[in-house]
């Protein structure tokens, strides 16, 4: 399926390439290059091109494009989920998929795209596995390592691959039994100009982390399962349980991962929890224009709304912005012409707010659309949509592990890191 | 000297710039010019120390991964194939696959160490050989890899089995001649029961002989049995595979006027023709059983949260279901939008052309296609497609408001699309024409020229779809002709004054003095519609315009463009009457102002559809290479009995079954085992499990992954026999019972059809510890609707006494007429025969049950060896023991019968002891886990002693009096 794996940077060096069949040259990427040029933005590139003999599909993730060329008919979606799993891996392997990072750590890399496809079939993509497999650098080992000469491979030869549990590694003892869930949330709004939500929707992922000794099997359930309206899941929970009863029940991978996303119906009215009362204009002369934004807390259920961060973005002809502002501190990048305004904490008795002048190129005509708006926040201990996690039950080991929940609303789209969220339309 | 000397000789290969670069970039320990760097790496390579040879693996990895030649390195790294080092051997192999195909004679020095590996007794070591074997696509070694192949593929490891798999597809891309042998391997491969296999040899399947549909029929239902539990990738390949045998095997399910409902699922258990009632009596069409199995089997991965896994099931849905089912898939595509962009861009593409054949399954979600701001380009003139294709005149207001925003938006290439899409819209939906005619003239005095030059052409399809009352628009138009600047945009106005002159008589002709002017320096396009306009105008309004357009014809002679030229020429002759053109010109008019036929505004997905969904080909709208063609549904099914498989099951214990009626196949050997429970509900798993778990010993390693194969469809209530087979079983069970082959079961009646207002209930004790919590007895409800009505809701209310705890069956949420289903739920009885009461409920009514549980019933089977029973004994004496003598009955004196008796009486396990008069059975209470042993002593003639040592000491003389009725009685 998938032939060869070509890493872009921004700038469109291939820094990187593997091949699991026989080699491609480098030359099939021009292709790619060709349609970077067209395209404005990185983003539009489109992720499936074709080109004479090969077809290329991409994909564009932290500044970096990871292409992959295949030769004969095959789901692209596979090859893009495979791809991402590719650079899930590298940030769980690495803290962060960077060009930097994957350069110093080449050897590393190049080991785990040898174990993740096997002939451009995906052969161990759990992170389980793949540990099991090659350590994970740390700073330590990395001096070990350099000072004793010995390898980051595991001497023992992994088990994993070959049980039919593939998610989870065997052997494993903690003397401390944890296991945690956040139950984090998302609101993805539209509001219009006059604060109307067009559209509102609650995604929420429940991450786990769970640290336990031998092969615990768990059962979590909800106090309001039916505020659930469309799930998926890790493919450690059993489909069947869930269809039935209603429970999550599992044998957890072990350490981090994401139990389950979902999706809370939008038929429940969903209460944004913060307002932004934008006042943008620009004069008739075409000289300038005025900003004058206030934020204000809406329905927070009595809880503090944090790392408040509101993003504009400006028309193209906006030069340069001068602003005070009463809270936190404010950017504004002439190259992409967005203006970042870092609130931070929101005091509910003084409402943030952000005023002042903009300046616009000389001779532009006068922008005429107000631009809009994006918010991301963050509420701890609230789960917007009401879920509540009733309890964990553990089966099949005889310890008393420790158990936590938590739950945090954000909001944002999916794409992580979210920062794309409640976009303020104009009408 | 020596350094020199083999520089010199790297030198001349070209590769040693390489070589240097490492050195010198490196952490350089041995300081030095370029020169001796490029040995070093040799020499790290040739040293004795792992550390350095290490080091210099490392390098060369660095450089391959940056693509440069390392080649030149080879005999060097290929010496250390055979190092015990496993990081180091891994970091050769990478090299080794990389360049033995350049290095072909030096690489099959490595080959003999992987035959070694081949035979190690580590299966991973095994299967890691087999794999860069077989990855070194060197022509030579195929004989060797086709036997290394041969014997991996009936190796012991499934893990191993499964690495062969994908080196017959990395053989046949290196030599396909091999492909009868290959084919031969992968029949082979198919069969093999373990979920680790399933998704790579259906991968080879496809690679090499995806034609060769006949090898799956045995194996079709094996597969989609096993499909919950393969991982994600070979999900992807399997469901893809299936949806082109399901097309070859199936009869279309989307005939007219069939309402195909899950309660047809019924026939799948009937035995052949036995009572097919109700919609299938009417309606010729039937759903193939296994055609059902697939839709449903592969449902649940709709909830996969790996997005191909969720496509696949979706293209299938799409492309094999029945039409009213197809919108199960809507949600979980929905879902996929909130993922990655690249994953919003072919699964958009692909509702796009969903959404025009079927607008229905995604109009509720129509929100969820609005475009946000920070959406790249093409999702959203994707997501601007899809609106247009869901537009309807319920609709359209919303869709028409939401598009005006879209007008404004920065990103002009957007704008110019919406404004297309408004013009899609006007033409589909005749109500909203004149209002989306009117927005689009509005737009013309907008200030940017992409928006304005988009909506004159828009506008100008619009108007030949419309050909009244649009003068005013037209005039209006060649009012801002003069600030219009986009050709295109010019040429369509030209082209409207042109085919509607006569309805602005006066303006065209000013038009066309305009034009005349300006004629040399217009783009070519508006220049063919200046000519265009002067030869209508001079057909009919001559008197004004002829010399004008014999000015513009005579400019256009000269044109650099032999485009127009020609044009030009064209239509001088065909206008202008002159002796040599006579019978053509007299239609000059007829064939320049012909009426026109209308544009057809339509959606670019309109023909993708003859790709299949999810491929790489319906993504580029074009046939990709090795792109296997969707069948069309044969006329009449071919033989479905090509699908049955004599296959042992394997055991499946812990899974309660839902059973909707008798099963299909009652074996005979099951109605002798069942013969007094004549006619009711079997627990087939339960007699399959006591004829098979004996035998079945799975040689196939740890996984014992015993999903159901064949006929026994795990149910959608039951719990998956995936994964969790394996481990539950494996657990050190608390208890310490035993599952042995067990008794006939025995159904009691918990509530009749009459005094239940249809819904009649009958449980049994299937005996087998109940899995969510040990001290329970499991019961087993099978749920029956007598009525004529689905009834709802069924489940359990209050309970009593009080401190009675149970487990309750999930609800049923409905239940339709004549169905069953099968319940599994626990109750503790605490070792006593006291009655648990309980509420039946329905949506509408509430029947208190009680069971009662014969003592028997109360106990699981302990397996005590002679040894062990005798001491366990010894300690239960006196108060303990109870003992009686009793007569047996005529024919229950010999051990067979009489052993089969106390089992069917009590849930105890039989310990086997020499004795041919003595028979001894032990087990465990469900509740408190105590000890009791029953011992039957056969004396003289019919006489016999039973002993019941227990210190449960109720429980005790209960278990007697039973026993003694069930032996002394006939």
């Amino acid at each position: 399926m998938i032939h060869s794996l070509f890493l872009i940077n921004h700038s469109g060096d291939i820094f990187l390439e593997k091949h699991w069949k026989s080699v491609i040259g480098r030359s099939v990427c021009d292709y790619f290059f060709e349609a970077k040029e067209k395209a404005a933005e990185p983003e539009d590139v489109p992720p499936v091109l074709q080109t004479p003999h090969h077809y290329l599909i991409s994909i564009y993730r932290d500044r970096l494009f990871f292409l992959s060329v295949i030769q004969t008919e095959a789901p692209p979606l596979f090859v893009i989920e495979f791809l991402h799993r590719v650079v899930e891996t590298f940030q769980d392997y690495f803290g962060e998929c960077s060009e930097t990072v994957i350069k110093d750590n080449v050897v590393t890399v190049y080991e785990l795209l040898e174990e993740m496809l096997d002939n451009g079939f995906p052969l161990a993509t759990e992170s389980n596995i793949l540990k099991e497999m090659i350590r994970p650098p740390t700073i330590l080992r990395t001096m070990v390592n350099t000072l004793t000469g010995t390898s980051n491979f595991e001497e023992r030869l992994p088990s994993g691959q070959l049980s039919t549990i593939p998610w989870r590694r065997s052997g494993v003892k903690y003397t401390n039994n944890e296991a945690y869930f956040d139950v984090i949330e998302e609101i993805d709004a539209i509001v219009d100009k006059s604060g109307t939500t067009v559209c509102a929707e609650i995604q929420g992922v429940i991450e786990a982390c769970v640290k336990l000794t031998g092969m615990p099997d768990l059962t979590l359930s909800f106090m309001n399962p039916r505020l659930l309206d469309d799930v998926s899941f890790h493919p450690c929970v059993r489909f069947k349980r869930w269809e039935a009863e209603r429970v999550l029940s599992f044998i957890p991978p072990d350490g981090n991962f994401t139990l389950m996303s979902y999706h809370v119906n939008a038929q429940n009215l969903v209460a944004i929890p913060v307002y932004v009362k934008q006042n943008i204009s620009f004069f008739e002369s075409g000289s300038g224009g005025r900003l004058d934004l206030t934020a204000g807390p809406k329905q927070t259920m009595g809880k503090t709304v944090e790392g408040l961060v509101i993003t504009v973005h400006m028309p193209k002809a906006v030069l340069s912005a001068s602003l005070t502002a009463t809270q936190g501190s404010y950017t504004y990048d002439p190259a992409t012409k967005v203006l970042v305004w870092d609130i931070g904490r929101l005091n509910p008795q003084k409402l943030p707010n952000l005023r002042g002048s903009l300046s616009l190129q000389a001779g532009a005509p006068k922008p005429e659309d107000n631009p809009s708006i994006n918010i991301a926040l963050k509420i701890q201990q609230l789960a917007i949509s009401g879920l509540k996690v009733n309890r964990l039950d553990m089966y099949g080991e005889k310890y008393k592990p420790f158990k936590g929940v938590k739950y945090v609303t954000k909001a944002g789209k999916f794409q992580r890191p979210a920062c794309v969220a409640i976009s303020h339309f104009s009408t | 000297m020596l350094n020199m000397s083999t520089n010199a000789s790297y030198n001349d290969q070209g590769g040693a710039e390489a070589a240097v670069e490492v050195c010198t970039e490196g952490t350089s320990t041995t300081s030095g010019t370029g020169a001796e760097g490029c040995v070093c790496l040799k020499e790290m390579l040739e040293s004795n120390k792992e550390s350095l040879k290490l080091e210099a693996m490392k390098r060369i990895i660095g450089l391959i991964a940056k693509g440069k030649n390392a080649s030149e390195l080879f005999p060097a790294v290929v010496k250390n194939v055979a190092n015990k080092n496993i990081e180091l051997k891994k970091l050769v192999y990478v090299y080794l696959v990389r360049y033995a195909e350049e290095q072909q004679d030096l690489a099959l020095l490595s080959i003999s160490t992987f035959q070694r590996a081949l035979k190690d007794p580590n299966q991973l070591i095994r299967a890691s050989a087999l794999r860069v074997l077989s990855s070194i696509r060197v022509p030579i070694i195929v004989p060797i890899m086709m036997l290394a192949i041969k014997e991996s593929a009936s190796d012991m490891s499934p893990y191993v089995r499964k690495t062969s798999a994908h080196a017959i597809q990395k053989l046949y891309s290196l030599d396909p001649e091999q492909r009868e042998h290959l084919i031969e391997v992968i029949e082979k491969l198919l069969k093999d029961k373990s979920t680790l296999v399933a998704g790579s040899v259906v991968m080879a399947f496809e690679e090499v002989c995806p034609d060769r549909i006949d090898l799956i029929h045995k194996n079709y239902r094996k597969l989609c049995n096993l499909l919950v539990d393969v991982e994600e990738w070979g999900q992807v390949v399997i469901i893809s595979m299936l949806t082109r045998y399901a097309r070859t095997q199936f009869t279309s399910p989307w005939q007219e006027g069939v309402s195909f409902d899950e309660n047809n699922e019924k026939a799948f258990y009937d035995s052949d023709s036995e009572e097919k009632r109700d919609e299938t009596e009417t309606k010729p069409y039937m759903m193939d059983p296994d055609h059902r199995l697939l839709l449903r089997n592969t449902k649940p991965l709709l909830q996969s949260r790996n997005t191909a896994v969720v496509m696949a099931v979706a293209q299938l849905y799409w492309h094999l279901a029945p039409t009213h089912e197809v919108s199960a898939v809507t949600k979980s595509l929905v879902r996929l939008l909130r993922s990655h962009r690249e994953v919003q861009y072919v699964v958009l593409q692909n509702i796009a052309t969903m959404s025009i054949q079927r607008k229905g399954m995604f109009e509720p979600y129509m929100k969820s296609f609005y475009v946000r701001s920070t959406d790249p380009t093409h999702i959203k003139t994707l997501k601007l497609e899809i609106l247009t294709n869901l537009a309807n005149e319920a609709n359209i207001s919303t869709i028409l408001r939401e598009f005006q925003t879209y007008v404004k938006s920065q990103d002009k290439a957007f704008a110019a699309a919406t404004i297309q899409a408004i013009g899609r819209c006007a033409t589909n939906i005749s109500e909203v024409t004149d209002t989306c005619l009117n927005g689009l003239v509005l737009l013309l005095s907008n200030r940017d020229e992409t928006v304005v030059a988009e909506s004159v052409v828009v506008i100008k399809k619009l108007l030949q779809t419309q050909p009244t009352q649009h003068s005013e628009i037209i005039k209006h138009m060649a009012k801002l002709f003069d600030k219009i600047t986009v050709a295109m945009a010019r040429a369509s106005i030209l082209w409207l004054i042109g085919e509607y002159c006569e309805r602005v008589p006066k303006i065209a002709p000013d038009v066309l003095r305009k034009m005349a002017k300006s004629f040399t320096s217009e783009e070519d396009i508006v220049k063919l519609q200046i000519v265009n306009l002067a030869a209508k105008l001079y057909l009919t309004n001559s008197k004004q315009t002829k010399l004008l357009t014999q000015y513009i014809l005579n400019l256009g002679k000269y044109d650099q463009n032999y485009d127009i030229r020609d044009r030009t020429r064209f239509i001088r002759q065909l206008i202008v009457p002159n002796e040599k053109s006579g019978a053509l010109s007299k239609y000059a008019r007829r064939i320049l102002l012909a009426p026109k036929p209308a544009p057809l505004l339509q959606s670019a997905f309109k023909d993708r559809d003859r790709y299949q969904l999810g491929t790489l080909s319906h993504s580029l709208n074009l046939k990709a290479s090795g792109y296997q063609e969707l069948s069309d549904w044969p006329a009449v099914a071919p033989d479905q009995s090509v699908r049955n498989v004599e296959v042992i099951e394997p055991v499946n214990e812990w899974v309660p079954t839902v059973g909707k009626s008798k099963p299909a196949k009652s074996a005979k050997s099951e109605d002798k085992f069942y013969s007094d429970s004549e006619g009711e509900q079997v627990d087939r798993k339960g007699s399959k499990n006591s004829s098979s778990s004996s035998n079945d010993s799975s040689s196939s390693s740890s996984s014992s992954s015993s999903s159901s194969s064949s006929e026994a469809v795990s149910e959608p209530l039951a719990l998956t026999p995936g994964p969790e087979a394996g481990f539950m079983t494996s657990h050190p069970s608390s208890l310490q019972v035993t599952v042995q082959p067990f008794g006939p079961v025995k159904s009691h009646e918990l509530l009749h059809h009459m005094s239940g207002k249809g819904l009649s209930a009958r449980y049994h004790f299937p005996r087998q510890p109940f899995l969510y919590q040990p001290s329970m007895v499991q019961l087993q409800i099978t749920l029956t609707n007598a009525s004529d009505q689905p009834l709802e809701g069924i489940h359990l209310g209050e309970h009593s006494p009080a401190s009675l705890t149970l487990h309750r069956f999930s609800p049923v949420e409905r239940l339709e007429p004549q169905a069953s289903v099968t319940v599994s739920m626990g109750i503790d009885f605490n070792d006593s025969t006291q009655a648990a009461n309980f509420q039946l409920c329905t949506k509408e009514a509430e029947f208190s049950v009680s069971i009662q549980p014969a003592v028997g019933e109360l106990l699981l089977p302990a397996s005590l060896t002679q040894a062990d029973f005798e001491k366990e004994q010894g300690k239960l004496l006196g108060m303990n023991e109870t003992s009686a003598t009793i007569t047996m009955a005529e024919g229950h004196c010999s051990s067979a019968v009489l052993n089969k008796q106390v089992r069917s009486m009590a849930n105890l396990g039989e310990v086997i002891t020499g004795h041919n008069n003595t028979h001894r059975f032990a087990g465990r209470t469900v509740s408190s886990g105590a000890l009791v042993l029953v011992t039957v002593e056969k004396r003289e003639a019919a006489d016999a002693t039973i002993t019941v040592n227990t210190d449960k000491s109720v429980m005790a003389s209960m278990l007697l009096r039973d026993l003694k009725q069930a032996l002394a009685s006939a």
